[in-house]
């Protein structure tokens, strides 16, 4: 069985999508680095960012071990062009207010809570001890965020209307964790990986939960649903991205520490 | 030949390289130690957050001090599962960090729950328990940020992690 998912042709792109993820998500929560609205709050950010690029150094390196052309966990990061990422569209968003950042946060948090304990099933050694390690971490992350959906949905009259609007904003994007790319059906198809599906019913249980002590409004059900970031069809903000990302490595290449 | 007993002793003396009162056996991250026939070493440690940017550190801190002590074939190898927690910490090491001014994890982790309320934590400076999370996020990922009461100095906390 193990050696079955590390063989399908598809376990890669699997890989690389939650490294990706990871990864962008990382990315953007730096830019807030110095920039926070308070001190304490601004290092809680790049905490998570730093969680966030350990666990993609962590994907990124099996994915690298699963090729025999060379790659390297910083080939992958650095060298691929836009369409080769396979992270969600959610996660490059641009920040917002730190509103919608938490609020990104705090959706992306709750799936990954529940998704990671599916992977801890997945039939592969290496897959699920890195799933075991961030679930860990990602802990906190919820925790910090759905506390302050709740401080700042249920805060002043601001804080509310900037709250909601995070929330309506990101709404079209959350779609995505339950519609497999081709690559992911397939191995849910063949059994190897679970179903996103299975965790849907509860997540938005878990999101309402939060939302509704926030006095917050979504609905998650017949929500538009915007795709295409895990077939590496990106928003206009990716581009942007990979431009910073991506500068030193192809302006020196091989620049090592 | 150096039996594995001699190489966990050498590894205590090499430092955590964000709190180095500490040992990286007081930390619990070395969690294997095996001799070859051929004499080469192979050590297995854990990251303590994925993040971590120690990890190199506390890599090549290892290797040096096995070259000190005339090893050459050196192997060291990273392992996630089963991933780290405070559990793995000594007891000598948290006295250790408790006199360096952070105070020690708990057996208890902070709670999932919202706004749940914090475990007590006695300050490390004045020994007060009368103290408050500032931040269960801090200077490291391992830490977080908490307010004495009763002196009002800030001080880490070393957060329970299971």
């Amino acid at each position: 069985m193990e050696a079955m998912l590390r063989d399908n042709p598809h376990f890669k792109d699997y890989i690389l999508h939650l490294a990706d993820t990871s990864l962008i998500l990382a990315q953007r929560l730096c830019e807030w680095c110095g920039h926070g609205p308070i001190l304490e709050q601004d290092i809680a950010l790049s905490n998570i960012a730093l969680d966030l690029l350990g666990q993609a150094g962590n994907y990124y390196e099996y994915a690298a071990g699963l090729g025999d052309n060379g790659e390297t966990a910083d080939s992958l990061a650095m060298l691929r062009s836009e369409r080769e990422y396979k992270n969600l569209l959610l996660v490059e968003l641009p920040n917002g207010d730190f509103g919608r950042t938490v609020a990104r946060q705090f959706f992306f948090a709750s799936f990954q809570d529940l998704w990671l304990r599916q992977l801890l099933q997945a039939k592969d050694l290496k897959l699920r001890a890195i799933a075991e390690k961030t679930l860990k971490e990602t802990r906190y992350h919820l925790r910090w965020s759905s506390e302050w959906v709740i401080r700042l949905g249920d805060g002043t009259e601001e804080s509310h209307r900037r709250m909601q609007e995070a929330v309506d904003y990101l709404l079209p994007f959350l779609g995505e964790f339950f519609l497999p790319a081709d690559y992911e059906q397939a191995l849910v198809g063949a059994g190897l990986i679970p179903d996103p599906a299975n965790v849907k019913v509860l997540w938005e249980e878990n999101v309402l939960a939060v939302l509704e002590e926030a006095t917050l409004e979504a609905n998650l059900t017949d929500a538009p649903v915007q795709r295409g970031g895990k077939q590496g069809m990106h928003t206009e903000y990716m581009g942007y991205i990979l431009a910073e990302l991506q500068f030193m490595q192809r302006a020196y290449p091989g620049l090592q520490w | 030949m150096t039996s594995e007993e001699d190489i966990w002793k050498y590894l205590e003396e090499v430092p955590d390289p964000e709190i180095p009162v500490i040992s990286v056996i007081d930390l619990g991250v070395v969690r294997a130690v095996e001799v070859g026939e051929d004499g080469g070493v192979r050590v297995t440690i854990t990251p303590t957050y994925s993040g971590c940017p120690a990890m190199n550190e506390i890599a090549t801190g290892i290797r040096l001090k096995l070259l000190e002590n005339g090893f050459r074939d050196i192997q060291i190898v990273e392992q996630l599962s089963p991933a780290w927690t405070t559990g793995w910490l000594s007891e000598a090491g948290k006295e250790k960090m408790k006199a360096y001014g952070i105070a020690p994890p708990l057996a208890v982790s902070s709670g999932a729950g919202l706004f749940e309320e914090e475990p007590e934590i006695e300050c490390p400076q004045c020994g007060s328990t009368d103290t408050e999370p500032v931040s269960q996020f801090g200077s490291t990922a391992c830490k977080a940020l908490y307010q004495c009461r009763t002196c009002r100095e800030p001080f880490d906390y070393f957060k329970c992690h299971q």
